[in-house]
Order: structure tokens, then C-alpha cells, then sequence
């Protein structure tokens, strides 16, 4: 491996930096979770290297260093962590061996196709069904008439065929069930529904009467500190601007899809899910059931990105119509429905105001968010978070406005609140910048805060200075003439863009087992669940070290509910929530077998842990991963089409556990986050309360054609105030401020600010327009 | 040929699926991706649409790459079907993409994966035989093999969506393979 | 979808036979339209004629020089047919730049020209769309239709056609041949395709039963310089926002032989018949290809969200007028 201190000529980056002031004012054994762990800290520097960009992304092969070395490195022990391990079910994956939920055998399976309402709000005044029975092949068609009646939930979107109302388009109003897809999809069509219509309201905008100011969720709704009005009216520069982010959908490649029989009292579900240990825990309430009664199985999940990170209708509709007609059921949602009934970014109009004395340092931040949600279920997207944590601002307003709408009930996706948030965010201190003719990545350093700006707190660490000056030498930004439409390529303008990224570390509580064979290996149980992340692969790293035990004597299970409850895999907790349970498991099973000598008995020796009250406990540091995004685009003036040419992204989000699985996941982050800019968007049909962009082919998620070659690297941090591994989530801050550094290069290739994303052909040419 | 009766919705079909004949009775509406995940119960293709726009469900049907999900199996009496299943022969050894892919991690979650390395497959036979792209210079003279640089294979494998973003890798396996 | 009926001809005339015996059938070859329909509920019929395994999966060149492409000859075949890249390399590129790899693998030549709108409104059952079902209003006129027409549309359908290979075909003033009940017969394909009227149930010019055969790309167009290119919102797999294809000779400077048609603007190829009557045997200069252009598009009549597709058609028409013209001789 190609390693650190020849390309840094020095010491790491991101080693004995400034966290060493907090650890001294508050002690490091109470605060290092990994005070008495006998984690080998030597290891750390097992970074694979990667070659910097050229110019051009044309033609050049981004280099993974984690590859030139051998993928299969011989059993050693206490150097798991870091190393690029192979996934362990990446061979069942490439030969279509790996079942999802809807794949499983189970003998006597039927299926079930949901009836969407064809109305925006309304009730359901009949259900004609003699149609749709009278199909060879259907069975049942579930009604709100007739289905099965549901115990409680807090998830209202989960209580399907309830009740007669209709709170947007496409909420389930009829479930077909019949011997195969084919007659369910029939009988799904046949069925004839009677609305009474009611006048509906979707349409977002910022003087909506309803509009409210959130209380306290995960987040405040609104802060303030001193006084940013007066602030910002008395800044030497003041910059006022907005930002429109529109709907965006999740769209993982496997459709939400459940597969659920019962036995007598009994439910098993197959179901594609980011956390199997809450599915299991809904259904028992919904069903009424002992959870030990529920079992979910959730063993390969085909993408979620937030929109599996809890149960959606497919799981409770499928166990429905098994309850209902006795058979196996399996609920595939087809792609169309999708946007309607598994969650959606909700859209964001974003107002920023800045003030900076004219060399360049903030004195006022005002980052006011107007989006929707349902009248189904209160969701907030929470976009101005990253004004709270991102730069000094003595002067802070930072606030939510919410509007119900009779939309299809928004959710989690991937980066919910960053992603928007940081693409206004830094597209505005980019146009900040250019008007105090400073170089944005200065103008960001400059505004490095001491402290985290929302809470007080002292950063538990905090490289994003370090990230944006080694992405930028990478890149080559000291070449770059800062003359918006400075560079031209016949018809193409060429443009290149900055923007940081951020993202919170979160931790759950975990519980986990770890066990000793007497073979010699070891076998680690968590309800841990494996969405494309490489969890079972990092988990064994994780297990392997703390036993110090070679990697291939030790197998992970997880992704089913009879395994020890864990926490699901969204908010980029997984790998820390889950890996804090197997860690602690495994030290302790390692002190338990110092103290066993001789053979172990037949069934081995089990431990068990659970992270409860630690895990989940406040810190008194603000835990930011931070990172520097980097793109460069052509423009092209004949058509407006705006297309990537290369990115690259440096990030420092604590110790990279797995160095080939976590550059697929930053990279596949940076792709989300392109689609984000250039070519994602979804349209509110005002007059019929849907999205128009229902299908793979009219939402436009990125092809293979639209992704240049990509890079992202890391610099090690040693934060000692995260969890064992001392690692920070890395499943999104790929794209967080990705969207920003695209537009910002937008704008460096155009000389234009748009401020609607996505940036697409018929936005950039008549932007272009006037000055052709 | 006239006609009193409804016509019979169903008809008796052999395929050859992986080397192995099947025959059987097929409703007409059952497309060929339903009949190998439902009949034949090979889910290794993948159902991410179901109408033919994201290129999950690819397998090779008498050579060709082509969507299951839109192929009514009816009109395939006769074919010969390939899957990823079936990619890597008869022995235990996997298809060199398949082995390029694992080893360059060009997945993430999976399930566009089978439909990823039969789109491979069918694309690089598609170029030896000399078929342009989109990107393809139309000065090149026709008839001859179409080296696969980066931009080819990207062009010619975007009828394959991932939603993970595993493209750079997926492009860096294929350049394994056909490099 | 209901069950169906299901007949494999194995010739023309026993093709157009069966549907005379099952009127209302529908023909089916690649599917890759048809069944994605016949999924979504807005195609149901009874019978499917299959078509796809006719002896029509030829490309022949006719003692005239001209070529008959068969109707079931598949997009990418065609596409790389060495005759079609050499001469008509307009027709090669807008096949190419259409779907993707395995789409083309199963498209025919008969089915792209029979591919129906994309307009979402024509695809969801539960909105109103006077060409699903004639009478019940148009949904995108009043709610999304930034891809929609902005030349030929009417108060009963703004839906544009999709395709990107009947573009080349208008271009290059290719013909369509059908063979129904009555005979066989063939019609330009820039007339083949209608304009929705009080009719927009109605694509085309095809009668009930008509079968199309093949297409014939005339000797003339053989060999004149000609590309494609079309702009859209994903940089492959997207259909066109617009799109143009331009087939130009110029000799001695001047216009001799000239075709232009625009794809995505409208409810079908769009043959620019005003331009292409103001170049023939004009000066092939930048400022007569504006003015050309200019009097073609300044029919267009955009709708409240698409007004940019006319600038767009625009710089495409020029860019490639432009790219196939020949640099003036110099002094």
C-alpha cells in the first residue's frame, strides 16, 4: 500500500489536532468509549491511497489503492479494522443467489397488488369488487370494509384499509390477492372505486396560511441566538438569496416488497428492510401479537436510502391478506406506486441571509426553511439544520416553517435535512465569495467556528479545513482562474465548484452476542441489517479485532429479528451503533476466555452485550463528520445540458473501518448527490395531488453515462470520543453539499446563479438566453 | 382462420433456460422475467420496474441482451435463455465478470447486480461484433470491433441503473475483463 | 392486464388474416412498448397477432440503390447495419441515441414507428387523456407538460412522439410500407405520423388490421451527409426534450438537397418543410440556416412551461446545419 507519510511528507492530518483541549477539561476516562479496550491505535494507518485527479476525468481509471493489494491477506490478528475486506456476501450477490424479500420459496405463496386512490382527499363511498373476483385465479380483494382490523401504531401511514378516508393520491384503498402476479395485477384493476372528492390543497409556498413552526423533534424547529435581524441589517456586506429544492424520491432498486405467512398465531415476514427489529415490533402491535410471536427476516436488502428505515405498507398489507386469506402473501410495490406510498424528500424553499464584514467573516446567519408534509403524518425535513454547525455566526437564526398539504406523506432520504440544507447553505457562501471577491475555500476557512454554532459545544473533531485544503491540492484549485466563464471548449463552458459537506454522528443503543466455539472460531449475532453497506463484512472486522482473533475464524448473522435486537441501519449509525454491541460482546468474551482454561464445553461460551445508556448517552462534544466536495462540469451553450466531468470528495469522518466498502459507499453518496443537482427532480401535479414523475423513466436517476470518474479519499482522524472503533458515519455525508459543489461550478462555468434545482436543459438554456 | 371462441390464454412453450429444457404451460400475460423468478424459481434476475427502464431483470435470450420484464414468454417457444445463473457454465468457477465485480466491489446492495453482469456480457459481445454506440465516432468504419474505452462502456451499459452509484466500479470491473 | 389470445402467423398474409378474424387484435413484435402498456392497463387487447419472428428481419438494397429496411429488423441491427452507417448515418445515430442497449436489442423498425406518447397523463389510468379516452380532457395542458408540444398541438392533445429513429426517417424521406386487407401501399413517414386535432386517439395514418412491412429509405439520401442529435435531461436513457435530424448536400455553396425534421416538439416528427423550402438553393451560410430555422420555428406555440424547447430546437438545428455544411472555399 501506497502510504501516508510519503504522500503527506509528515505527520497525518487529522492526528493531534485541536480535540486535545476538550479531553483535558473533561477528562478522558468517562469520555473515551474506549477507555480500557485494548484497541490496537498502531493500526490506524491502514488508509488505502488513492492518485490524484487529473484535469480531465476522460479516460482515466480512478485508482483504488485497496485493490492493488491482496484482497485476501493472510490470517493475522489485531489488523482487521481498516483493511479492505472483501464483502462476505458479495459471491451470492454476483451469481443471483442472494434472496430479497420477495424471492423466497415459500410453499403455497400468492400475491398481492395494492388499488392506489384515484383522488387527492376524499372518502371512499363503495368498493365494487365482483369484478375483480370473478378473475380466474383471485381469492380476495381486501377492502376498508373488510380488512382486517389494526392495533395501534404511532405510524399512521402504516394503518391501511382502516377507514374510508382518503388523505392524498395513491394511499392504498383496495388489496387484490390471487394466485398469481398476473391475476393480481388484473384484479387490482378491476376493482371499481366511488370517491366522494373533497377539494384538495398541494401546492408549497412560503405564505401558506397553515404554515407552523415546529416544536422540539430530533431537532429544535427554530433557533436563535443574539440577534441576527440587527445583525445582519448592520453587516458591511449582506447577501439575500434562495434556494428551491424540489421532491426527490428514495428509488432503491428493490421495490419495497414483504413476503408474510402466519401459523396459527405466529407471523413470519420476509421484507426489505433497514431495520428488522422495529418491523418486528410494529406488526406485534398492529397484530396484537407478543413480539416473540413476530419474526422478520430482512437477510439481503436491495437499497433503502431512508425509505425502508421503517416499516412501509407493503409488510403490514402483506400479513393482512395472509391473515386474510390463509395463504402466503407477498406485497412486491410496483415502481409507480412507489412515490406515493413509501416517503419522499420533501420539497424545500430555502431564504439565506448572510452578513460579513468585508474581509470575509460572517456576523449574521438567517437560514429560514419553508417545506410540507401530509396530513398523515407530521414529517420535517429538517434543511436548516447545517446553519447550526457549519460556520462561526455570533449572530444565528435558523428555522423551520411546516405546511400540511394533502401530499403523500414525506420521509427520510438519504441526508434528510443536510442534503438540502447544505446545498443552499454552500451554494450561498459561494455567492458570498464572488461577491467579496474572496476564494471560497478561504472564505470557509476563515469562518471556522470554535465551537459548534447551535450548541456551544466543543467539536469532538473537526477537519474540514484540513479536507478542503488536501481536496483542493488534489483537485488543482490553484489553477483555477476565478472569472466566472473564464474557460471555454467550443460550445462548452467549463466550470469548477466547492461546497463542504457535514454530517452528525449517531449512536443507538445495540444489544449483540458474541460466541466462542470449540473449533476455535467465533460467531457474532446482531440484528445488525446489511442494505449494501458491507455490515456483516465490518462487523466481523470489528469482532476479529476485538478478540483478536484472525478474520476468517469469525461469522456474523444478521438481518433477522430472532437475533439480538439492533438498531436499524439509516441515520449513518449503523456501523457505530451496531459495531459498539459486537465490540463490547467480544472484549468481554475475551476476558471470559482468559480466565476459561482448557477446552470449551460443546455449546461454547456465549456473551452478551447491550449498549443501552451509553450508546444513546448526550455528549458533551458536538460529533460532525466533515468533508470537502469538488466537481468540475461542462456547460454546454447549444443545448443547456450540464454534465459532471469529474468529482472528487475528501472527507474525515473518524476511522475508516473498511477502506474498499467505504469508498463504494462515499462515492455512491457523490452520485446520489449529482442526480440531486443535475438530474433528479419531482413535480407536484397540482390539479391531481401526485407526483408527474412516477416512473424510472421520467425521474431521472443518474446512468452510467452521467458519472465521470469519481473519487473520494479520507484523512485519518483519531477522535477518541465517538465509540470503540472511533468511527463516524459515512453512508451520506456523500451527498451532503455534492448538489452545492456541482452548482457552484454551474455558476463558475456560466456566470449565472440558478437556485432551482435540478439543473436541467430547460432551466440552463434559458438562463443562458439573454446572453447568447 | 376465423374464429368463435375466445382464443385459449394459455400455451404450451419450451425454452432452453441455462442449458436445461423446460416446457411449459404459460399464461400469455407471464413475461419471461416472471417465468424464471416464479417458475422456474430463478431470482437471480431482478424485478426494479417492471418496464423495461432500469435493465434489473437482463439476461440473454439466443445471445442477445435483452429485459425480461417486457419479453411475453409465449413468443420466446424455442429460445434459449441465459441467466445469471447460468454465466458461469457448468462448473463452480463463476464468470470472470462475476469475479471482476467482487473483487473490485462494483455493488453495493446487490439487486442491480445479476442484471449489471448480463448487460456486460451481451454489451461486450455486441462490440466485437462491431455494433456502434452513441459515443461511438461515426467516422470509424463500419463492420469492425468497437474497442470499449471508458466512455463506451458507460454509454452502452446505461440501460443498467444502480441506485448505490456503484458505476465507476462496475465501469472499472468491465475494463478488467474486456482490458 | 386480462388473458389474451395469442397467434404466431408465419407470413404477411396469414398475419393480416388473423386479425380479420380477431378484429381489434393488436400486433405485437418487440413488445417493448406494447406490453409496458398492456401492464399499465391503457392497451387490453384480446388477441396479440405476434409479428416478431415474420421473415421481415432483412435490410436489401433494390436495384435503384435505394434500401428496404423489414419491419422486424431490430433497432440495434439496424443501427450497425454497415449500409445504414455508411449512408445514412443520420438514421445509425438517432437509433443509437434512443433506450438502451437491450431495448434496441428487442425493438423493431415497424414498432418504433408505432410507439405510442410518452405523456404521463396517457399513462395513468386515474387522469384524464383524450388520446387513452377520447372525450375525457387533456391533463397536461393545465398540469405538467414541460415535455410536451409546441408545434401541431391542439386543445385535445399537446403529447409529443417519442421517437428518436422517426426523426431520421422523416429526414431522409423515408417511406413507410403497410399491407393490410386492401393491399400493400406506402406513405412518407413525415405523413405517416398525425397531428392530434379533434383526433389524438389516432397516432397515425395505419389502418385497423394494416401491418407495416418495412421502410424504404430512398436512393437519393444515399450517401448526403446527414446527423442527429438530440439534448435531454440525463446524458443516456432519457428521452428526447428535442431533437433534430438534418440530412444536407451543399455544392457550390449553395443548398442542393436538403432534410430537417425536429423530434419532441411535437405529436410527430416534425418535417420542417418551411426551412427546408427556404434553403433549397439557397447560400449555406450561418445567417440563411437562422433564417430557415427562424421561419419554421416561429410557428410554435409553447405552452405555459416548455417555451424553452423552441431556443433549444433551435441551436440544435444550427449546430448541426452548421457541422455538416461545408467551410466556405477560401479566396
Amino acid at each position: 500500500m501506497a502510504n501516508d507519510p510519503l504522500e503527506h511528507g509528515g505527520p497525518l492530518p487529522g492526528t493531534g489536532l485541536p480535540h486535545d483541549d476538550p479531553v483535558a477539561a473533561t477528562g478522558p476516562a468517562r469520555d473515551d468509549p474506549r477507555a480500557g479496550t485494548a484497541l490496537p491505535h498502531e493500526d490506524l494507518v491502514t488508509r488505502a491511497a488513492s492518485a490524484a485527479p487529473g484535469e480531465s476525468g476522460e479516460g482515466r481509471r480512478p485508482r483504488t489503492g485497496a485493490l492493488e493489494q491482496d484482497p485476501h491477506p493472510a490470517p493475522r490478528t489485531g489488523t482487521a479494522l481498516g483493511a479492505p475486506a472483501v464483502r462476505r456476501e458479495g459471491r451470492e450477490k454476483v451469481t443471483g443467489n442472494a434472496r430479497y424479500a420477495a424471492e423466497y420459496p415459500v410453499p403455497g405463496r400468492v400475491h398481492a397488488w395494492p388499488v392506489p386512490a384515484a383522488v387527492a382527499r376524499g372518502r371512499v363511498t363503495g368498493v365494487d369488487t365482483s369484478a375483480a373476483l370473478a378473475l380466474p385465479g383471485v381469492l380476495a380483494v381486501l377492502t376498508p370494509g373488510d380488512a382486517p382490523r389494526l392495533g395501534g401504531t404511532d405510524d399512521a401511514t402504516l394503518a391501511v384499509l382502516q377507514n374510508r378516508h382518503v388523505p392524498h393520491r395513491g394511499w392504498c384503498v383496495a388489496l387484490a390477492v390471487a394466485e398469481t402476479l398476473e391475476a393480481a395485477r388484473a384484479a387490482a384493476r378491476a376493482v371499481r372505486v366511488d370517491y366522494a372528492t373533497e377539494h384538495h390543497d398541494v401546492v408549497l409556498r412560503p405564505d401558506h396560511p397553515d404554515a407552523y413552526e415546529p416544536g422540539k423533534g430530533a431537532q429544535p424547529g427554530r433557533l436563535e441566538h443574539g440577534d441576527p435581524y440587527g445583525a445582519y441589517a448592520a453587516a458591511d456586506v449582506r447577501l439575500d438569496t434562495e434556494y428551491r429544492v424540489p421532491p426527490l424520491h428514495n428509488h432503491p432498486m428493490e421495490p419495497h416488497a414483504s413476503t408474510a405467512h402466519w401459523d396459527g398465531d405466529r407471523l413470519t415476514v420476509y421484507t426489505s428492510s433497514q431495520g428488522s427489529t422495529t418491523v418486528q415490533s410494529v406488526l406485534a402491535g398492529l397484530f396484537d401479537l407478543p413480539e416473540e410471536h413476530v419474526t422478520v427476516v430482512a437477510e439481503h436488502v436491495g437499497g433503502g436510502f431512508g425509505s425502508k428505515g421503517t416499516p412501509r405498507p407493503d409488510v403490514v398489507l402483506a400479513a393482512m391478506a395472509a391473515r386474510h386469506t390463509g395463504r402466503p402473501v407477498t406485497v412486491a410495490y410496483p415502481r409507480r406506486y412507489m412515490p406515493t406510498a413509501v416517503g419522499h424528500r420533501a420539497p424545500t424553499l430555502h431564504r439565506l441571509r448572510l452578513g460579513a464584514t468585508t474581509d470575509g467573516h460572517l456576523t449574521a446567519v438567517l437560514h429560514e426553511v419553508t417545506t410540507h408534509t401530509s396530513h398523515v403524518r407530521k414529517y420535517v425535513e429538517h434543511a436548516a439544520v447545517p446553519s447550526r454547525v457549519m460556520y462561526t455566526a455570533p449572530h444565528l437564526l435558523s428555522s423551520h416553517r411546516v405546511v400540511p398539504l394533502d401530499v403523500p406523506s414525506p420521509s427520510w432520504m438519504r441526508a434528510p435535512g443536510e442534503a438540502p440544507g447544505m446545498y443552499a447553505l454552500e451554494s450561498a457562501v459561494d455567492e458570498l465569495a464572488g461577491a467579496l471577491g474572496v476564494d471560497p475555500i478561504e472564505l470557509r476557512i476563515r469562518n471556522e467556528p470554535e465551537r459548534e454554532p447551535g450548541s456551544g459545544k466543543p467539536f469532538s473533531s473537526r477537519h474540514l479545513a484540513e479536507c478542503l485544503r488536501e481536496s483542493a491540492r488534489r483537485f488543482g484549485w490553484d489553477r483555477r482562474d476565478p472569472r466566472p466563464r473564464s474557460r471555454t471548449e467550443g460550445p462548452l463552458l467549463i466550470g469548477t465548484g466547492v461546497a463542504a459537506a457535514t454530517y452528525p454522528v449517531l449512536i443507538r443503543p445495540s444489544t449483540a452476542t458474541a460466541q466462542a466455539l470449540p473449533d476455535g472460531t467465533f460467531l457474532i449475532r446482531v440484528n445488525a441489517a446489511d442494505i449494501g453497506t458491507g455490515a456483516r463484512t465490518v462487523l466481523a472486522q470489528v469482532a476479529a479485532d476485538a478478540l483478536g482473533a484472525p478474520l476468517d475464524r469469525v461469522r456474523t448473522e444478521v438481518g433477522r429479528s430472532d437475533l439480538p435486537p439492533a438498531s436499524l441501519a439509516g441515520d449513518s449509525s449503523g456501523t457505530a451503533s451496531w459495531g459498539w454491541a459486537v465490540h463490547e460482546a467480544c472484549a468481554a468474551l475475551t476476558a471470559r476466555l482468559a480466565e476459561h482454561p482448557g477446552p470449551l464445553p460443546a455449546e461454547g461460551l456465549l456473551v452478551r452485550s447491550d449498549t443501552a445508556g451509553r450508546a444513546d448517552a448526550d455528549s458533551p462534544y458536538a460529533r460532525h463528520a466533515f468533508g470537502a466536495h469538488f466537481a468540475e462540469v461542462a456547460v454546454d451553450t447549444v443545448t443547456g445540458e450540464v454534465r459532471a466531468r469529474r468529482m472528487l470528495g475528501v472527507y474525515a469522518a473518524g476511522r475508516i473501518l473498511n477502506a474498499r466498502t467505504a469508498r463504494s459507499q462515499f462515492v455512491g453518496g457523490m452520485i446520489m448527490g449529482l442526480g440531486m443537482a443535475l438530474t433528479e427532480g419531482s413535480t407536484m401535479d397540482a390539479p391531481f395531488g401526485d407526483f408527474t414523475e412516477a416512473d424510472l423513466a421520467s425521474y431521472h436517476v443518474p446512468a452510467h453515462a452521467d458519472v465521470p470518474g469519481i473519487e473520494a479519499d479520507w484523512i485519518e482522524e483519531d477522535d477518541p470520543h465517538l465509540n470503540p472503533m472511533g468511527s463516524k458515519g459515512i453512508g451520506e455525508i456523500g451527498i451532503v453539499g455534492t448538489a452545492a459543489a456541482l452548482g457552484n461550478a454551474v455558476h463558475h462555468a456560466t456566470g449565472i446563479r440558478f437556485r432551482t434545482l435540478p439543473l436541467t436543459p430547460d432551466r440552463i438554456l434559458t438562463g443562458l438566453l439573454p446572453q447568447r | 382462420m376465423t374464429c368463435e371462441k375466445p382464443l385459449d390464454p394459455h400455451s404450451e412453450i419450451t425454452l432452453r433456460v441455462n442449458g436445461n429444457p423446460h416446457t411449459l404451460l404459460v399464461d400469455h400475460r407471464r413475461v419471461l422475467l416472471d417465468l424464471l423468478r416464479e417458475d422456474l424459481g430463478l431470482t437471480g434476475s431482478k424485478k426494479g420496474c417492471d418496464h423495461g427502464q432500469c435493465g434489473a431483470c437482463t439476461v440473454l435470450v439466443d445471445g442477445r441482451r435483452v429485459n425480461g420484464c417486457l419479453l411475453l414468454a409465449v413468443t420466446l417457444d424455442g429460445s434459449e435463455v441465459t441467466t445469471i445463473e447460468g454465466l458461469g457454465g457448468d462448473g463452480e468457477e463463476p464468470h470472470p465478470l462475476q469475479r471482476a465485480f467482487l473483487e473490485r466491489d462494483a455493488f453495493q446492495c446487490g439487486y442491480c447486480t445479476p442484471g449489471q453482469i448480463c448487460s456486460a456480457v451481451g454489451m461486450i459481445a455486441e462490440a466485437a461484433a462491431g455494433h456502434p454506440s452513441h459515443v461511438t465516432d461515426p467516422a470509424e468504419p463500419s463492420g469492425r470491433p468497437v474497442p470499449l474505452d471508458g466512455a463506451e462502456i458507460r454509454e452502452r451499459l446505461s440501460g443498467n441503473l444502480c441506485r448505490c452509484g456503484a458505476y465507476p466500479r462496475i465501469v472499472e470491473a468491465v475494463e478488467e475483463v474486456t482490458g | 392486464m386480462k388473458g389474451f389470445g395469442y397467434l404466431r402467423p408465419t407470413g404477411v398474409e396469414e398475419a393480416v388474416e388473423a386479425y380479420a378474424a380477431h378484429p381489434g387484435a393488436h400486433y405485437l413484435a418487440g413488445g417493448t412498448n406494447l406490453v409496458d402498456l398492456m401492464k399499465l392497463g391503457v392497451e387490453s387487447p384480446g388477441v396479440l397477432i405476434d409479428v416478431g419472428r415474420l421473415p421481415l428481419d432483412w435490410v436489401e438494397e433494390l436495384p435503384d440503390g435505394a434500401l428496404r429496411v423489414g419491419a422486424t429488423v431490430r433497432n440495434s441491427d439496424l443501427a450497425a447495419h454497415p449500409l445504414v452507417r455508411d449512408r445514412y448515418p443520420v438514421l445509425s445515430q438517432a437509433l443509437l441515441a434512443g433506450a438502451s442497449g437491450q431495448l434496441r436489442n428487442a425493438a423493431t423498425t415497424g414498432g418504433n414507428l408505432l410507439q405510442r406518447t410518452r405523456c404521463p397523463y396517457f399513462q395513468d389510468l386515474g387522469k384524464p387523456c383524450n388520446k387513452r379516452q377520447p372525450g375525457s380532457g387533456c391533463g397536461a395542458r393545465d398540469g405538467v407538460h414541460r415535455d410536451h408540444a409546441v408545434l401541431g398541438h391542439s386543445p385535445h392533445c399537446i403529447a409529443t412522439h417519442p421517437s428518436d429513429m422517426a426523426v431520421a426517417l422523416a429526414a431522409l424521406d423515408a417511406r413507410v410500407e403497410l399491407y393490410g386487407a386492401e393491399g400493400g401501399r406506402s406513405i412518407p413517414v413525415a405523413d405517416f405520423h398525425r397531428l392530434p386535432g379533434v383526433r389524438p386517439e389516432r397516432d397515425s395514418e395505419i389502418r385497423p388490421g394494416e401491418l407495416i412491412t418495412g421502410v424504404l429509405l430512398p436512393a437519393a439520401r444515399a450517401g448526403v451527409p446527414s446527423a442527429y442529435r438530440k439534448a435531454r435531461d440525463r446524458a443516456s436513457y432519457a428521452f428526447a426534450l428535442a431533437s433534430v435530424a438534418v440530412v444536407l448536400r451543399v455544392a457550390d455553396g449553395v443548398v442542393d438537397q436538403v432534410g430537417l425534421a425536429f423530434g419532441g416538439l411535437a405529436h410527430r416528427p416534425w418535417r420542417a418543410h418551411h426551412a427546408e423550402t427556404a434553403l433549397l438553393g439557397a447560400a449555406a451560410t450561418p445567417a440563411a440556416f437562422e433564417g430557415a430555422v427562424a421561419l419554421e420555428l416561429d410557428r410554435a406555440e409553447p405552452l405555459r412551461d416548455n417555451a424553452y424547447k423552441v431556443p433549444l430546437a433551435r441551436n440544435l438545428a444550427l449546430d448541426v446545419l452548421n457541422r455538416l455544411a461545408p467551410a466556405p472555399a477560401t479566396a
